[in-house]
């Protein structure tokens, strides 16, 4: 294809990615390396329904000459990225040198916000993502099994997961294994432990959340292996039959060959959205036990007072955690790209 | 001739309400939170005429009014906001003084309803709030004790109940990990005659005696409570004191009017629901409370008859009229000139009494409570020490203070 | 399928038959617990007394004299006008359906057919894009919308919806037309058409099952999303998701679950309808070879 005609059919959605998402994403990295000026503080004497108190408050004035000299604010370089609430360098450093032995150092560690954050985002991410494309094609194979007319009422079912909006489905899922619910009260009749509590224990809260993540993303998986299984050519499967080759033969040398190309794109997706999982701890009111860096973003913007370089940083940090994830499947990408041409 | 001077006051009345109409010629666009009482007042606004007045009322409010104010002109003319989020627009300088429009139009309003930051009037306060305990009558009839005036005599009651066996988690509270148990903390600290900051600066002052204490009060305070507690919201609370499994609680007053009101509340529980003023901490006289208001502000950047008209409908809406209508005068406890606190409002009233503190309106207050909602749960759960879990709201307000320019 | 080298034996048949139960045994209980649930009062939907009220409908007999009760509904429907909210979110899905597909295929289609250098690069920047979280892009835009007076409106929202949905979109679309033999068009161009006539002559008519897919994924996007809808729309332009947020309640005030409850269900009705309705043409649409990597 000839570049004047490639410009032609990519400009509008070139256009719209330019427009919504490149232009916020250098404001956001330009942000992250701005932070707002130095308040000028004057105490002052307020009051209300509940009568008069003195207290400091800004200094308008005085502070809007600070911004009209300087509109971005004041550039502090990457000293947001290396603070406390980010890489926490200094913490990081002191834990180093005053901690006995590993265990100290990474409890104080992952007593971080950040690293505390990644620590959970991680293990979500890794534990999640190979489960979920298992379960998503063990679901496809046998569906692909099914009767014909069974399939588009299982399907539908199957869907019902992902359809569910994520805001309602968690607080039903979180109701369902409250110690008192019907999820819980099954789990506790299992265990026969009366007192078990999927919300009360960290590991336990983890476990829920991962199994949650795999319930509502195996559809995903599902859907896509499901539609690559109708393109695995016949001919081959029948060749391996007549070659002797068992039903679990043809699906390791056959099947899974030829879905490969699938498996790395539904892993390069939910790689990336695990990454940055963030509904179920809201909706499941993990924040005591779980946080994820998608999270505390969140938390930055939803407070009564709004911390936008601190949001834009640990986007920023995100957004190099997800290069670094993918770069393996970048790689090859790119080694196929370069093959082709 | 009865007859005719009840027809003349009819048409008195008649002409009377017809003045009270509220015309204005510029519009009015208003972002608030979207609880009924809000919503009255936004319905209220919209009476007017003249020109149009839209509403905005969401729960993200506080994500969109900043934006919405800085503008120039601004989308909004007026946000609805507490004093907790007031100090948002302020520091941002998105609000405008409203002396001048208090003095032209303002007639019908209490000089208490008038906050004024620094002599001059930023907002106009409608409604106030404020935690209180929450009881069980019939339960704490049944173990023979007066309702507790202190966190202490909570406790007490709580094991007493615990230990007659009447329920097993008696105390119920607010303890989600975020910003409902930073704002537990910040009841109990101020009990405990805590100050959140040095005076004077924005220098972090909560890992003192008083933060200690507060947290294990706290921490003695959940082993009567259900443990998922750290997950419990003010409604997953309410929820547990509707089922009848909670005994004690301290709880908003704006929950009060409709707490045993829903569908399907067992029978004991509405007869047995009561209410009480606040109560202290460790011998403390400032209950362990803060007092809340709701109130309304004008844009900054509006042209000036914009700003009038924001004015004239917001006044407007907050009349004491309104508080005729049964409905509305239950929906809150309102500031407006007139109103007879009804049953539910008795709590706040006993804690503006008792001399509660109102909850501290400072630049920086907004980091140390989001600093308070990240760092406490460790300390619950167990995880660390009292003196660690202050350190690090400490270490996490610094960071945010530091970046924001407060430090 | 059924030619008698694939048929399979009784064991593996029973295991199957096991496996695909349990599977949609965990897959729609939730929702079905709740369908049940939705016609209870609050206290026992979400009985914390005894978890069976939420079966039997204990409170619900005692205050609405049945076991079930359409209050939820009621509330939702009647009370809180829910339907604007349907109207607004089937307005967003057609058109972010409609245009994310459009110059999705358009730019899918061009990435495909192009063997430069740039076009690696074009797909690692797509990707990338993706990677940035919504509530960071969504707070990034009010300023500007505010400022250029289009904040609150439903177009802004499917445009921000396309634009952000584009490099899934684009990654999912290339691979799909990556499978779709380059001799195709390339012989249409033999014969003197244009790229845009290749693409339309021949492109076209064999990319629908590639294209459903993709469709449906940007039909649930927009469908469920909350992060950019919730701070983009104004209370009057609502679509179901924030309102159904809406009904559940802040930390000072109190929400009404069952609204929401119900509210979820009866969004979740017309997607069955539409599902059994369009039933053929999903499923041929992912038979016919939907996508390849």
């Amino acid at each position: 294809m000839k570049h004047r005609t490639f410009f032609w059919f990519f400009l509008p959605t070139g256009l719209a990615m330019l427009v919504f998402i490149a232009a916020p994403l250098v404001s956001i990295v330009t942000q992250s390396f701005f932070a707002p000026h130095e308040a000028v503080l004057i105490e002052v004497e307020n009051c209300g329904p509940f009568g008069c108190k003195k207290e400091t408050t800004i200094d308008q004035e005085a502070t809007a000459a600070l911004r009209e000299a300087e509109p971005m604010g004041r550039f502090v370089g990457f000293d947001v990225y290396l603070d406390r609430g980010h890489l926490a360098v200094t913490e990081v450093g002191e834990a180093w040198r005053n901690a006995d032995g590993l265990g100290e150092f990474f409890g104080t560690l992952f007593n971080l916000p950040f690293y505390r954050a990644l620590s959970f985002t991680l293990t979500y991410t890794f534990v999640c993502t190979p489960l979920l494309i298992a379960l998503g094609f063990a679901i496809a194979i046998s569906v692909n099994a099914l009767h014909r007319k069974l399939k588009g009422v299982v399907i539908f079912f199957s869907l019902l997961p992902m359809i569910v909006t994520p805001l309602v489905g968690s607080l039903i899922l979180f109701w369902m294994i409250d110690s008192r619910g019907v999820i819980g009260n099954f789990l506790q009749y299992l265990t026969n432990d009366p007192d078990l509590s999927l919300k009360a224990s960290s590991p336990l809260m983890w476990t829920s959340l991962i199994v949650y993540g795999i319930w509502s993303s195996a559809p995903f998986a599902f859907v896509v292996f499901y539609a690559g299984l109708q393109t695995v050519p016949k001919d081959t499967l029948e060749a391996a039959q007549i070659d002797g080759a068992t039903r679990w033969q043809q699906i390791r040398y056959v099947t899974i060959p030829h879905l490969m190309p699938l498996v790395t794109f539904v892993a390069l997706i939910q790689l990336m959205d695990n990454f940055r999982v963030f509904e179920p701890i809201v909706g499941f009111s993990a924040s005591a036990h779980a946080t994820s860096l998608s999270w505390i973003i969140f938390n930055d913007l939803g407070g009564e007072t709004q911390q936008l370089s601190a949001a834009a940083t640990t986007s920023v940090l995100t957004v190099v955690g997800v290069a670094i994830l993918l770069s393996p499947v970048l790689v090859r990408t790119w080694r196929e790209f370069k093959g082709r041409t | 001739m009865f007859m005719k001077k009840l027809a003349l006051a009819g048409g008195l009345s008649l002409m009377a309400s017809t003045a009270m109409a509220c015309e204005i010629s510029a519009r009015v666009n208003i972002v608030g939170n979207e609880f009924p009482a809000i919503q009255t007042v936004g319905a209220g606004a919209q009476e007017c005429s003249g020109a149009e007045v839209s509403t905005n009322l969401t729960a993200d409010h506080q994500k969109i009014n900043l934006p919405g104010m800085q503008g120039d002109p601004a989308e909004y003319t007026s946000a609805i906001i507490a004093n907790s989020s007031i100090v948002a627009l302020m520091n941002e300088d998105v609000i405008r003084p409203l002396d001048d429009l208090v003095a032209k139009h303002g007639q019908g309003l209490k000089k208490n309803q008038l906050i004024t930051i620094n002599g001059k009037v930023m907002a106009v306060a409608f409604m106030a709030n404020a935690q209180h305990l929450v009881y069980r009558k019939d339960i704490l009839d049944q173990i023979g004790v007066e309702p507790p005036k202190t966190y202490e005599d909570m406790l007490a009651a709580a094991k007493m109940i615990r230990d007659q066996g009447i329920l097993p988690n008696p105390v119920g509270g607010a303890y989600a990990a975020n910003w409902n148990i930073a704002q537990e903390f910040n009841n109990m600290f101020i009990g405990y005659g805590g100050e959140h900051f040095k005076a004077g600066t924005a220098q972090p002052n909560v890992n003192s005696e008083a933060g200690v204490k507060a947290l294990e009060m706290m921490k003695a305070l959940s082993e009567y409570m259900n443990p998922d507690y750290l997950t419990h919201d003010s409604n997953a609370t309410n929820a547990e004191f509707r089922a009848g499994n909670v005994a004690l609680m301290n709880m908003w007053g704006s929950r009060a009017a409709t707490l045993v009101t829903v569908d399907g509340v067992p029978q004991e529980v509405v007869d047995g629901f009561a209410i009480a003023g606040p109560m202290t901490v460790g011998g403390g006289s400032v209950p362990a409370t803060t007092l809340w208001w709701d109130g309304w502000t004008v844009a900054k950047n509006i042209s000036d008859e914009e700003a009038e008209a924001t004015f004239v409908a917001m006044t407007h809406a907050i009349r004491p009229a309104i508080l005729e209508s049964d409905e509305i005068a239950t929906q809150a406890v309102w500031l407006i000139d007139g109103y007879e606190p009804t049953p539910a409002a008795e709590g706040v009233f006993a804690a503006a009494q008792a001399g509660s503190v109102p909850y501290p309106m400072l630049p920086y207050m907004g980091l140390m409570h989001t600093a308070l909602s990240n760092e406490l749960a460790d300390f619950m759960q167990g995880k660390e020490s009292a003196e660690q879990a202050l350190k690090d709201v400490e270490a996490a307000y610094t960071a945010a203070a530091k970046e924001k320019g407060f430090l | 399928m059924s030619s008698a080298a694939t048929r399979k034996p009784l064991p593996l048949k029973i295991a199957l038959w096991a496996f695909v139960t349990i599977w949609l045994l965990m897959a729609a209980f939730p929702f079905l617990w709740t369908l049940w649930g939705s016609f209870k009062v609050e206290l026992d939907f979400f009985s914390i007394a005894d978890w069976t009220n939420a079966i039997t409908g204990a409170n619900t007999e005692r205050t609405h004299g049945s076991t079930f009760t359409g209050a939820g509904y009621d509330g939702a429907w009647v009370q809180e006008d829910f339907w604007r909210n349907v109207i607004n979110t089937t307005f967003v899905c057609i058109f972010v359906v409609c245009t994310s597909l459009t110059i999705g295929t358009l730019g899918g289609y061009a990435l495909s057919r192009s063997g430069f250098k740039y076009v690696f690069w074009l797909l690692i920047t797509a990707l990338i894009f993706r990677a940035i979280p919504p509530i960071t892009l969504v707070s990034g835009y009010l300023p500007v919308f505010f400022d250029w007076n289009v904040w609150g409106f439903l177009p802004t929202a499917i445009i921000v919806l396309v634009a952000i949905n584009q490099p899934f979109t684009l990654w999912m679309l290339h691979s799909f037309f990556e499978s779709i033999p380059k001799e195709l068009d390339e012989s249409a161009k033999v014969d003197g058409c244009t790229q845009f006539q290749a693409f339309r002559r021949v492109i076209i008519p064999v990319m629908w099952p590639g294209v459903i897919t993709t469709g449906l994924f940007s039909f649930l996007l927009a469908y469920n999303d909350f992060a950019v809808t919730s701070m983009i729309l104004n209370e009057g332009n609502r679509t179901m998701i924030p309102a159904i947020a809406a009904f559940m309640g802040t930390t000072q005030t109190e929400g009404n679950v069952m609204f929401a409850v119900a509210a979820v269900v009866s969004a979740t009705a017309p997607l069955f309808v539409m599902v059994l309705f369009f039933q053929r043409q999903i499923v041929s649409g992912l038979t016919a070879g939907a996508v390849k990597g």
